[in-house]
Order: structure tokens, then C-alpha cells, then sequence
């Protein structure tokens, strides 16, 4: 074996790759950015230490020999913390064999696939556990800070729940791909994925809704009913709550479940990566039949035209579809609590607007990405003897419809039971969807659509901003709903945030007329 | 909206376009109604800044634009109206069937539905593009896709005819096939502007041709008289195109 093909050699190049890609995510690409970045992840850093303190902090002395119900609630924390981290790996996994990238040049090397694939599934194993270590980096911080250094097992165990969760959506992945071949296991994956990665929280609601009339997950999980039903003290099942809590014995045969699991799965899986890669490669040379007969072509309007063509778009393409759409699974409790609720009043009720104002206002900046940066054809439109302000308003009318088919039966269910709650909801949905819509439309890039995912690393200001937006206008809707004064602050933040993102949107000198 | 045909199919004057240096660099170009005008010029010479100019896709920092006498500057939608553009990389939606993809161009120009299927159906033809017509394009080569991204250029029926290097990548049945539409489209009295660096192409087809280097056109004229200006006798034109950047580089 020469250095230039040995394992160490493969890791090298492929976190390489992977540190640059995710420094020039941060960076937008821009090297004279690299103090402000610093600047900004050290300020983040520092915020989310306040947060973590503000939550974990009260937590801190909660000693390894914890009752059940404390096991419980730091156990449902690491579930969640699982299922976000499965969800997140095998959107990776999925993306590593679609996304053509370098495949064509290690597949056609005279390199051992096994091993170029078993350093690529332990990169994903990695970057999984890099993203989830930065994410509870402050909460186990605090704990460490205000419970003493017993809380470093903490790290370890989110590390094995990394390294099993990477492990288990290769198997799954993989799984599917054998099963329903790779055509429709790109889909699949992505819908498994939002699934797994939504199922614990949503689960949670939905026993709360269902017990307890609650949109609150916590309600179900404290509840004494439910501790009644778990596992005794001395099961396995607390075994990683034990390990956060400092159990040395614990972490051991968490860290060695967690690690076996990841070798298991390179030893498995690595042989076989390239071969679904390369089943993958071929899906999109499959030609679909629309239709037969010749079609009448109809009359309509140049906005007509593109508005229909924006929806023709997004309904034949199921993986962007469900891209935006996901976002929607967090809509089934509200559904639920709706439904439970009707014919008869419930409290709980004004919970669902600032879910569904934020819902809207996610939802609206992934379609408005779509329509207005992700247009595949932009010389044709561009062209097109169309005023360049009707094009606009033709996408912006697309999505604005299609967010108002989402999102108008539960607004006018709501009225029935909860008109106040309704209107609030409906002039929130409104706003955010707007809102969403104008930061799209001042940040627009030209891209194509099959880099929808890519969309919130091209700005990074405009994600922000979106997602900002959609959570001001959201408490704004919520609090308005509740009767509270304060909604005129959260609305000021709203337009505070709304102004600053059109003040430094890029300006567009060689816009075509 | 009618316009003499007494008028130039496009007349340039002065254009300007610098991004971090000069692009295309005070161009002056006249191109007359039904002819086949083929632009040549070295990577980096202007040739796609200058169309992309023309067809309204960029904003000229100087100069002027004239359409069949409509100005482009003055009034893009008047100009947009006559006029077609196509680009190396053909721009179609890959979720979109041929036919749906011509009944979405004509609904942007707002040609009469009856009308569009028509030429629909006469250009689906001509382009052999029929056993494919209800298939999505997501599956095809970049020569149908060229082919479709043409065919929704002509199914406006425009009177001017913008394509950058419209053959790059085509097989040679594909490239005949566009090269025979196009000829069809000039000798019915439409004009053609057509960037290619298959000079053969150029030689082959076009009625003149103009040749730009460091944004500005060098020479221009049919190839007997571009022959004449390089001085190279019964040369080809690609002895004569190598001698004219040649000459133009040493003069800058």
C-alpha cells in the first residue's frame, strides 16, 4: 500500500474537503470575512451560553442515583438529541449518493472502493457528531460549570449517540436503497429522514394532546401516569442517562454501543457504497412520459403562464415538494389539538398561531427561493417581452397562493372555534409570508432548483433574516392573540429586522430592465 | 406593434460594458434585415457581453441599442417582443415535456394559443424531436436539449435571432438539423446573429462576418473581404481570423 492511497491518506483529503466546505459556509467564501466570522460565532457562542444557562443551569446537582422521573426527562433529552442527529446523518448518506461530486474519479481509480467509502461513512459519523457537539457544547458547559467536572461524560455520550445514529441511517439508507431501488429511495430518504428527525417531538405533542388536552411535550413526559410506565430504576434502558450523569460504567457501554455500531456499519456497508452510488448515477437518465396525446395549448396571460409554471414545477418534483413541505409535519398536533378541540373551547387554542405564523413563514421562504432564485430558465424569462416587475409579481402571486392553500383550512377551522385566535393567525400568516417572500426576493441569487439545499449557505444574512422574521412575526400573532401589549415590541423587532435585511440586501446594478 | 423593414435588424453604436476591466469597449455593429451575421472572437473578445447586451440580459454602461429602429434601452419589451435569444447552455425546465415547455414561451410572448401549437407542432417536427414531445426533459442530451431550448426561440416566430454558440456539444446529425432550421428561418427573410467558434460553421453559413478582439470589432465583411483586409489570399477562414487577432493584438 503507497501513502498516497492508505486510510490516513483517504481521512486527510476527506476532512480537508469537508473544513473547507464548511468554512467557506460560514464564510460565504470571502476570506476578508474570516474575523467577523470569528467575531460572530464567538458572540453566538456567548449568547447560547446564556440560554444554556438560563435552562440547564437549576440542573446542574442532580446526582447519578436520579429518580425515574428525572431519568425520564433527561433520557426523552437525549432521544430527541438522537433522532435530530439520525435525521441529519441520512439526509447526508442520501446526499453522498446523489450528489455526483468526486464519485466519477474515485470509482474510476485504481484505489480500493471499500476503503474510500469506509473513511466516507466515517466522515458523515464525524461531521454528525461535530454539528450535535457544537449544538450542546453550551448546555454541557453550564453543567460542567455549575456541577462539576462528573458532567464531561456528557461529551462522551452525545459522541457514542453521534456515532450510532450515523451508523444506524448508513443501515437504513442502505436498506431502502436495496429494497425500493434507487429511483425512489432519494424520496423516500429525504421523507424518512424529516420523519425520524420529527417523530419524537411530534410523538410527544400528540400523547400530551391526547392526554392532556396540551400542546406542551414536557406535560406528558412529567406526567405521573407515564413514569409509571417506564422501565425500573436499574434497567438499561437509563444507561445513558446514567453516563451523562457521571456513571463511568454507564458511559463505557454506551460509548462501546455507540463505536461498535459505527464499525459494524463501515465493516458492512463501505463494500457496497459504490455500487448504490453508481445505481443512483443512472436514475436520472430514466425518461418520464408525461402524457400521450398532444395537449391544447390554452390561452393565458404571461403571469397566468408562470404562475402555472412555478406550480406545474413543484408538483412534478416530489423531492423538492417534500423539501419545503416537511416543514408541515410540525403542523400535526395543531391539526390534532384542533380537532379535539372543536365544539368545545380550549385555552391551549392560542398555541397554534405562533406555530402556524411561523410554519407559514418558513414554508413561504422555501417556495420563494424556488420561484425566484431557483429559476432554471432565467435568460428565457429574462428575455421574454414582460415587464421585469410582472415576472416578479407572477412568482411572488405563486407562492402566495400555494402558502394560502397550506395554511387557509386551518385558519378557517380555527375561526370556527377561536375567531380571535383566527384572525390573529390569518394577519400573521399573512405578514410572515410576505415577509419571507421580500427577503427572498432582496437577497435572490441565480441558482437551479436541484440546489435548493444550498439556499441557506449562499446568505447566510437572508437565512437569518427569514428565520428571524417568521419567529418575531410569530410571537407577534401569539402575543396579539393572547390580548398581551407586548406584540407591539415583538412587531417593532419584526420591521427592525425586515428594515435592516433590505438596507444591506446586495444591490443589483446590472439587473436587466 | 409594426416597424419599417427598411431598418437595420440591429444596429449598435458606442457600446460600452466594463466589469473589472473593459468587456465590450465603444462597439459599433450593423447587421441588415435577412442576413446570416456570424460574430467571431478569441475566449475573452466580448462576443457573449455584446449579445448579452442586445437581448436585454445586461445593462450597457454607454451606447446604443437599436432593434428593427425599436430602442432596446428605451423600450426592452418592444425589442424583447421581436427578437429571440439562445445560449450555449441550453436553459430549459427539466420537469417540463417539450410541447409544455413551447406553450409556456408562447404564453410569455402571448402568441394566440392556436397559433403556438402550430408552430409547436411544425417545429417538434423539423427538430426531430417527436418521439420524445411528452416526455419530461429531465432525461435528455444536451443535443435535444439545445434542440428544445431552439425551438422554443422560434416559436414566437421572431424576426431576429440571437444564438451563442449554439452547436457547442452537438452531435452532427443534431448540429445539421439546427444549422438546416437556421438557414430555413434566414432564407424566409429572418435574421440571424450567431456566435460559433467552429469557424468552419461560420464559413459555411454566413452571409458576414464580424470579428471582435479586446471588445471591439476588428473587421467585418463577407470572407472574401475579410481575406482581403488580413492579406491572405485563398487562405481559410481560420488562417484568416489567426491573422487578424494576431495583427490586432500586436497593434494593442
Amino acid at each position: 500500500m503507497t501513502g498516497a492511497s492508505s486510510i490516513p491518506w483517504l481521512a486527510r483529503h476527506e476532512f480537508r474537503l469537508a473544513w473547507r466546505d464548511w468554512w467557506s459556509m460560514l464564510t460565504a467564501g470571502k476570506r476578508h470575512r474570516t474575523r467577523i466570522v470569528l467575531i460572530a460565532m464567538a458572540a453566538f457562542a456567548a449568547f447560547m451560553h446564556l440560554i444554556a444557562f438560563a435552562i440547564v443551569a437549576k440542573f446542574a446537582e442532580i446526582a447519578p442515583d436520579a429518580d425515574r422521573g428525572t431519568l425520564v426527562v433527561i433520557t426523552g433529552c437525549a432521544l430527541l438529541a438522537w433522532s435530530l442527529m439520525m435525521s441529519q446523518a441520512m439526509e447526508a448518506v442520501t446526499r453522498a449518493f446523489y450528489a455526483r461530486s468526486d464519485f466519477d474519479l474515485i470509482l474510476s481509480s485504481p484505489v480500493a472502493a471499500r476503503r474510500v467509502f469506509a473513511v466516507r461513512i466515517a466522515a458523515l459519523a464525524v461531521s454528525t457528531v461535530v454539528m450535535a457537539l457544537m449544538l450542546s457544547a453550551p448546555f454541557i458547559n453550564v453543567l460542567i460549570w455549575r456541577g462539576g467536572l462528573r458532567w464531561l461524560s456528557a461529551y462522551g455520550v452525545v459522541i457514542a449517540v453521534g456515532a450510532a445514529a450515523a451508523a444506524l441511517s448508513v443501515a437504513l439508507t442502505v436498506a431502502l436503497f436495496r429494497t425500493i431501488g434507487p429511483k425512489r429511495t432519494r424520496l423516500a430518504a429525504q421523507i424518512v429522514a424529516a420523519i425520524v428527525g420529527a417523530t419524537f417531538v411530534i410523538g410527544l405533542q400528540v400523547a400530551a394532546i391526547l392526554s392532556y388536552g396540551s400542546l406542551i411535550p414536557m406535560t406528558f413526559l412529567q406526567s405521573e401516569a407515564f413514569i409509571a410506565m417506564v422501565p425500573a430504576i436499574d434497567s438499561i434502558a437509563w444507561w445513558p442517562a446514567r453516563a451523562m450523569l457521571g456513571d463511568m460504567n454507564a458511559l463505557a457501554a454506551v460509548a462501546l454501543a455507540g463505536f461498535g455500531l459505527l464499525a459494524a456499519a463501515i465493516a458492512l456497508f463501505s463494500a457496497r457504497f459504490g455500487e448504490h452510488a453508481v445505481a443512483a448515477a443512472g436514475v436520472s437518465n430514466a425518461g418520464v412520459l408525461q402524457r400521450r396525446r398532444t395537449p391544447h395549448f390554452r390561452n393565458a396571460s404571461a403571469r397566468t403562464v408562470l404562475r402555472r409554471k412555478e406550480w406545474t414545477l413543484l408538483r412534478r418534483d416530489p423531492w423538492l415538494a417534500s423539501q419545503t413541505l416537511m416543514q408541515l409535519l410540525y403542523l400535526l398536533p395543531p391539526a390534532l389539538l384542533l380537532w379535539q378541540s372543536f365544539g368545545h373551547s380550549n385555552d391551549d387554542l392560542v398555541l397554534l398561531v405562533p406555530v402556524l405564523v411561523m410554519a407559514a413563514g418558513q414554508l413561504s421562504g422555501g417556495l420563494a427561493w424556488l420561484a425566484i432564485s431557483g429559476e432554471d430558465a432565467p435568460d428565457l424569462v429574462a428575455t421574454a417581452p414582460v415587464p421585469a416587475r410582472w415576472i416578479v409579481r407572477a412568482k411572488i402571486e405563486a407562492v402566495v397562493a400555494s402558502v394560502a392553500m397550506v395554511f387557509a383550512p386551518f385558519v378557517l377551522i380555527l375561526a370556527l372555534v377561536a375567531p380571535r385566535d383566527a384572525l390573529a393567525a390569518a394577519a400573521g400568516v399573512a405578514i410572515a409570508t410576505v415577509s419571507s417572500t421580500m427577503i427572498q426576493l432582496w437577497f435572490r441569487t441565480q441558482a437551479k432548483r436541484k440546489h435548493f439545499r444550498r439556499r441557506q449557505t449562499s446568505s447566510r444574512f437572508a437565512t437569518f433574516a427569514e428565520a428571524l422574521s417568521s419567529i418575531a412575526w410569530a410571537a407577534t400573532a401569539g402575543l396579539a392573540a393572547a390580548g398581551r401589549w407586548q406584540a407591539a415590541i415583538t412587531a417593532a423587532l419584526a420591521l427592525g429586522i425586515l428594515a435592516t435585511a433590505r438596507a444591506i440586501s446586495p444591490q443589483r446594478k446590472d439587473e436587466a430592465a | 406593434m409594426s416597424h419599417p423593414r427598411s431598418a437595420a435588424a440591429l444596429d449598435i453604436r458606442g457600446l460600452a460594458k466594463s466589469f473589472s476591466r473593459p468587456a465590450v469597449d465603444g462597439l459599433d455593429l450593423t447587421v441588415r434585415p435577412g442576413e446570416f451575421y456570424s460574430l467571431l472572437g478569441p475566449n475573452g473578445a466580448g462576443k457573449t457581453t455584446t449579445l448579452r447586451m442586445v437581448a436585454g440580459l445586461l445593462r450597457p454602461d454607454a451606447g446604443s441599442i437599436s432593434i428593427f429602429g425599436v430602442d432596446a434601452l428605451a423600450d426592452p419589451v418592444a425589442a424583447k417582443r421581436i427578437m429571440a435569444w439562445v445560449s450555449d447552455e441550453p436553459m430549459i425546465y427539466d420537469k417540463l415535456t417539450p410541447y409544455e415547455y413551447l406553450e409556456f414561451v408562447a404564453g410569455l410572448w402571448g402568441i394566440d394559443a392556436a397559433t403556438a401549437q402550430r408552430r409547436a407542432d411544425d417545429l417538434i417536427g423539423w427538430l426531430g424531436l417527436g418521439p420524445h414531445a411528452h416526455e419530461r426533459c429531465e432525461g435528455f442530451s444536451k443535443g435535444m436539449r439545445q434542440k428544445v431550448a431552439l425551438a422554443g426561440a422560434l416559436v414566437h416566430d421572431p424576426r431576429l435571432i440571437i444564438l451563442d454558440e449554439p452547436l457547442t456539444g452537438l452531435d452532427a446529425g443534431s448540429a445539421r438539423q439546427v444549422k438546416t432550421v437556421l438557414r430555413e428561418r434566414v432564407a424566409n427573410g429572418d435574421t440571424v446573429i450567431m456566435t460559433t467558434h467552429i469557424l468552419e460553421v461560420a464559413e459555411r453559413m454566413a452571409d458576414r462576418i464580424g470579428v471582435i478582439a479586446g471588445g471591439r470589432l476588428i473587421a467585418q465583411g463577407t470572407l472574401a473581404e475579410l481575406r482581403i483586409k488580413a492579406g491572405r489570399g485563398d487562405d481559410s477562414l481560420e488562417d484568416t481570423f489567426l491573422a487578424l487577432v494576431a495583427d490586432e493584438a500586436q497593434a494593442a
